[in-house]
């Protein structure tokens, strides 16, 4: 998001102007702002918020009930039941009883501490929380001991605390209900014991399980799309058909003879059709006629951007090292191995649109919906009304997927809405309905990548020069967060990579292209592209020196320290069977990945089937530290073999003279039923504070299909998707 | 118009135009909303409601070709229904979006063939699609499902 570009492109209202040059100011350089701390200036505007006697993550009912606040958003992953588990492991409470709730939006309180503001995102809700969730159960646990021991006249040192009821070995017990009252007056710890991991009784078991599994089983989940308010009304807006261009005019008069439509007005990202409900919304749109002006528009057509992306990285137009190190004078000396890689854009597609319901009325502003960055959305929504960003009130719902979709620094949709929603005013509900075609063709895709790499073979086969140029669009471009010497988010999986530490010369840049086509991080961001390249080309070393892949790999994990990759490799190897006989016409390909701090193996089992890759059983080896739920664990990595196999296999965004050609899954292919692999997985034992488990899984598929398809059919891969439209 | 839709076993009088799909009667008017949006022409399978036992996608059916039809929708599953006690028992949703649609099509699909097999599944639930990945837990579900009704 261009701050300062959105302040003077968005008109906003004559007392607003102030304001919005502070929040512009906070956001755009909130490291100068001496004294104030970027969250107490993020949070202005911010109504004082009352908790209870156990803090702002616990809340106890008179039944004992124990409700854990979870300050991060639920749209698959099992955070909601991995963030209640932490606090009932510490609390001692009766597992089966714990409910969730979704927190508001506070920053004060609720910051993501992995990012410094309120978010889900990049696999952190749990890394993030740990400590934090923990010591509010052992503190609340506390609490209850203190009470227990006051009223027994005993130590709280032989207080035991099980299922939600403390006993003494004098036979005397009482629930969390009975001691609620006296516990909500004792004085938390300021540092609570922790317990030794070693003694957890639930963290780690099959008893964590989801706790929305029943209100998604049965149609009683609420989801953005399926709120209702008295009054409210339902907008639909006609965005530009190329990235770049805006309304140049527009006739509505048709529209407005559609039975229910309301108003039709122009805002800055297209014109809104407003109506009594979303089928009058829609045909009122389609009776739209716009003018757009497309002179600053993208007009390429993917072959094109293709070609450009190859000049930058031949040039190394622009570039800026990411890895250097050894001799790169001399390294490259020799015969050096090429390899090319283009990857296309890819939409998220997550099943329910992007949608957002607002109400405004002057600098009263509340939104409802599936908001996976509270702060960010704030800050956009307090820029586009004039409002201090704390006073943009969130209510927080379950959302039909995300894969980063969601987290959309400029949070297009939702100032979309919260604009509509001004415009009708008085409070007036509105709920934006973005159909498959807007939120297909409405950009924020993985950006188009392209990788070339020269290799220098050393005598013993393994790399011994290692030469790699990526050119794409940074996700980070205008983002609100600190943006380092280059966007490490294009390269990691590459930067960091063991095989890089492994090679002695290393000579690695990135270029960043630019374009109206706006992009915006993927499940797994720059591992969706990194992954593939790096194992993909690490199997066809392999092939070239005879030497098995997974031995090569073992030699190179060795070399460069990376234990826990050789760990998740070992897992994998051992569980697949590898090297031992499978059916004619399938092969197993292996990757192994890191990213977000967790690193996972997978060897998958592929065939062709009607001309076209089939995989059947994937096995996967992950190592995301202390494993809180070993069946959403497991989820996970299932859930993200089919997203990732899904981009592998059919994911591409195309452009035609700059217009998006795939508008909805007819188009867009998505993995389906009877393509879905099995996934077994597997677990490595760790005691260390645990990782995010919602992203790795994603890109380590690609590439072991990809290895699997050398095996079968002695081609290489050179670009996705591997099933050309 | 006004029509009389037979839902969930209750005749219910509605005003809509004609050509509005049933997806946006239900959610927009009668609001019943497990019945969900995902792509409007047929494609995803998230709407997927029964009408006299098949499976249909409500998103793109007019309600005026509905006149005396029996329409089911997962309001009308009841909530206890085998398919979705497997459902729990497996933690198959994870976003949860598509899941009413899943249950659809595999209720219809019981139905008609109570011990289904691979293939059997394949083929009624390629329709219906599942970004989150739940597809493995889907076809155990059902199975377990297809156990429990046959049992």
């Amino acid at each position: 998001m261009n701050i300062q570009s959105k302040l003077s492109a968005d008109p906003v209202g004559p007392t607003a102007t102030r304001r919005d040059l502070v929040v512009g100011a906070i956001v755009t350089s909130s490291a100068l702002l001496v004294g104030c701390s970027p969250m107490d200036l993020l949070g202005l505007g911010a109504k004082k918020q009352d908790f209870g006697s156990f803090g702002p993550f616990i809340k106890i009912g008179t039944d004992g009930v124990v409700t854990v606040i979870s300050k991060h958003i639920e749209f698959g992953q099992g955070t909601h039941a991995g963030l209640a588990a932490i606090v009932a492991e510490e609390l001692d409470a009766d597992w089966s009883t714990v409910k969730v709730e979704q927190s508001s939006a506070n920053i004060k309180v609720y910051a993501n501490l992995l990012m410094g503001a309120q978010g889900t995102g990049g696999s952190t809700a749990i890394a993030n929380s740990w400590m934090q969730l923990r010591k509010a159960g052992a503190g609340a646990r506390a609490m209850f001991v203190n009470a227990a021991a006051a009223k027994w006249g005993v130590s709280g040192k032989e207080i035991s605390v099980k299922n939600g009821v403390l006993s003494h070995a004098s036979g005397k017990s009482a629930s969390f209900a009975d001691l609620l009252a006296d516990a909500g007056k004792m004085t938390p710890p300021a540092e609570p014991t922790l317990k030794d991991p070693k003694t957890f009784t639930l963290i780690g078991t099959q008893s964590v399980r989801r706790k929305d599994s029943k209100v998604k089983s049965d149609g009683t989940a609420v989801y953005t799309q399926d709120i209702h308010m008295p009054d409210m009304l339902t907008a639909m807006v006609a965005h530009a058909p190329l990235f770049g261009a805006k309304v140049k005019s527009f006739d509505d008069s048709e529209a407005l003879k559609v039975k229910g439509v309301v108003q039709v007005f122009k805002i800055s990202s297209g014109v809104a059709v407003v109506a009594e409900n979303t089928w009058a919304a829609k045909k009122g749109r389609d009776a739209l006629k716009v003018t757009w002006d497309d002179s600053k528009a993208e007009k390429r057509s993917t072959p094109e951007i293709i070609e450009d992306y190859k000049k930058i990285s031949a040039a190394r137009e622009g570039s800026k090292p990411f890895d250097v190190h050894g001799d790169v004078a001399k390294g490259f000396d020799g015969e050096l191995t090429k390899f090319g890689f283009d990857f296309p854009y890819l939409s998220h597609a997550p099943m329910e649109p992007m949608n957002c319901v607002a109400q405004v009325d002057g600098q009263k502003v509340k939104l409802t919906y599936g908001c996976q960055g509270p702060t960010m959305d704030q800050m956009a929504v307090a820029m586009a009304l004039g409002v201090l960003p704390g006073a943009v009130e969130i209510e927080t719902l379950f959302a039909g997927g995300s894969f980063g979709r969601r987290a959309s620094p400029s949070a297009e949709y939702v100032v979309e809405c919260a604009l509509i929603a001004k415009k009708v005013g008085g409070f007036r509900p509105v709920k934006l309905v973005w159909d498959r075609e807007d939120d297909m063709t409405g950009g924020r895709y993985r950006p188009m990548v392209r990788h070339d790499l020269a290799i220098k073979v050393g005598a013993d086969g393994y790399p011994a020069a290692w030469r790699h140029t990526v050119v794409t669009q940074s996700v980070m471009k205008g983002v609100p967060m600190p943006q380092g010497k280059f966007d490490a988010t294009a390269v990691e999986g590459a930067l960091g990579s063991p095989y890089l530490k492994a090679t002695p010369v290393v000579d690695a840049h990135v270029a960043i292209a630019d374009s109206p086509v706006p992009v915006l991080w993927w499940r797994s961001v720059g591992a969706t592209h990194t992954a593939l390249v790096m194992e993909h080309v690490i199997d066809q070393l392999a092939a070239k020196a005879k030497i098995d892949p997974a031995d090569y790999r073992r030699t190179l994990y060795k070399k460069a320290g990376a234990d826990r990759h050789l760990a998740v490799l070992e897992l994998a190897v051992a569980k697949s069977g590898w090297g031992s006989a499978l059916p004619s016409g399938t092969a197993r390909g292996i990757a192994v990945h890191e990213s977000f701090g967790s690193v996972v193996a997978q060897v998958a089992e592929v065939s062709m089937k009607d001309g076209e890759p089939r995989v059947g059983r994937v096995v996967c080896a992950v190592d995301c530290g202390i494993a809180i739920s070993p069946d959403q664990i497991a989820a996970q990595m299932e859930g993200g073999v089919a997203y990732g196999l899904s981009a592998a296999l059919y994911g591409a965004i195309t452009l035609k003279d700059g217009a998006v050609e795939q508008r909805n899954f007819d188009g867009y292919r998505v993995l389906r039923h009877n393509e879905a692999p099995t996934v077994e997985t597997y677990i490595v034992p760790s005691g260390a504070n645990p990782t995010g488990v919602g992203e790795p899984g994603t890109p380590v598929i690609g590439p072991a299909v990809a290895n699997a398809l050398l095996v079968l059919t002695g081609k290489p891969t050179q670009s996705l998707p591997l099933v050309k439209a | 118009m006004s029509i009389a839709l037979e839902i969930n076993g209750k005749t219910l009088q509605v005003e809509a135009e004609a050509d509005t799909p049933l997806l946006w009667v239900l959610r927009d008017e009668l609001k019943m909303t497990g019945s969900k949006f995902g792509c409007g022409i047929a494609q995803c399978g998230a709407c997927t409601v029964h009408a006299d036992g098949q499976p249909i996608r409500a998103c793109s059916t007019p309600i005026e070709a509905l006149a005396g039809v029996k329409i089911t929708t997962i309001e009308g599953l009841g909530g206890e229904h085998a398919l979705q006690a497997a459902w729990v028992k497996h933690d198959v949703p994870q976003c949860g979006y598509c899941q009413s649609g899943q249950i659809m099509a595999a209720a219809a699909l019981l139905a008609k063939k109570p011990r289904p097999t691979d293939a059997d599944i394949d083929e009624a639930m390629t329709g219906n699609v599942c970004r989150c990945g739940a597809y493995q837990r889907i076809r155990a579900a059902i199975k377990d499902a297809a156990a429990t009704l046959s049992a």
